[in-house]
């Protein structure tokens, strides 16, 4: 029997964090049923709730959901400390710098699509210097890198459209609703 | 209003970046040369930038190598399987069409060479 048990207190704010990243998680666990042409090239879902996140909570809340969505993620794909997790981990911290950046554009001009779009080619930049200065150092990955920017562009851009018309459309609620 | 006008700019820069990069890391290294061999000795050397068709003897009988436009290619080969003449124009340095049972070879070299040997 166990003599005491620990008890964490969170606060609401963190169950709220804990909902959101839970929704990124599914669709990253969705996402790696499709599959890929080339090691690396995912659409990467999971973006749209950070960027859903970033434009209604601000970035620090986007920032919980992007790292423990990679942290649990891998322990639910049973990569957890191998090298696809640290490339994940490389790929989430840049497009948060990016995002962090790319937030400060004046909304008039710049929205979702814009702040995806960069977040996309700092996170294949992140994963291309994390495979270049540990796994493959051989300048031959270069060759790849329009590929990558290519996936990127394309990727972003869905991402960000998709992530515009949900705040759009009134999926306010939809969101809210999981709180 | 879902897409904004900074966002096409973002994308159409975007694009110019992409394809930079794939301008500056994908171009071959330039040819300017182009080197017929025939039974494993260098026939002749011709520069790219003329107009020029070369009939070369070899043991099956003549092959004919054409320059035109920067490029270099067998316009015909007595070999049976005429693989060397269905590889088409040669571009990038490095590139060579080897007629093999009639024992001629053409290669385009240039100042820099970034592959030993490119092979389809």
């Amino acid at each position: 029997m166990t003599a005491s048990t620990i008890k964490l207190t969170t606060t609401s704010e963190d169950h709220h964090i804990a909902r959101l990243a839970a929704v990124a998680l599914g669709l990253t666990v969705l996402e790696a049923a499709i599959p890929s042409p080339l090691p690396g090239v995912k659409p990467g879902l999971a973006n749209i709730i950070v960027l859903i996140v970033l434009a209604r909570y601000g970035w620090r809340v986007a920032a919980w959901v992007s790292l423990l969505r990679v942290v649990a993620g891998s322990l639910l794909m049973g990569s957890f400390l191998a090298p696809g997790f640290f490339l994940s981990l490389a790929g989430a911290i840049c497009s948060l710098s990016a995002l962090g950046a790319s937030m400060h554009l004046p909304q008039r001009w710049f929205g979702p699509i814009t702040h995806s779009v960069f977040a996309a080619f700092a996170h294949i930049a992140g994963q291309m210097l994390v495979v270049y200065l540990w796994l493959i150092p051989h300048s031959g990955i270069a060759y790849l890198l329009p590929i990558f920017a290519t996936a990127a562009l394309i990727f972003g851009t869905v991402n960000g459209l998709i992530a515009a018309r949900f705040m759009d459309n009134g999926a306010k609620q939809n969101l809210e609703s999981l709180q | 209003m879902v897409f904004k006008l900074g966002d096409g700019v973002v994308l159409l820069l975007g694009g110019l970046f992409i394809a930079w990069l794939a301008a500056t890391i994908w171009q071959g290294g330039a040819a300017d040369k182009a080197i017929i061999r025939s039974g494993g000795k260098i026939f002749r050397e011709l520069p790219l930038n003329g107009d020029i068709e070369v009939s070369v003897p070899g043991p099956l009988g003549t092959s004919i190598i054409a320059i035109h436009n920067q490029q270099a290619r067998i316009a015909s080969d007595p070999s049976p399987r005429q693989y060397c003449v269905r590889q088409g124009w040669l571009k990038s340095a490095g590139e060579i069409a080897i007629c093999l049972p009639n024992q001629v070879s053409v290669e385009l070299t240039g100042s820099q060479k970034k592959y030993d040997s490119l092979n389809y």
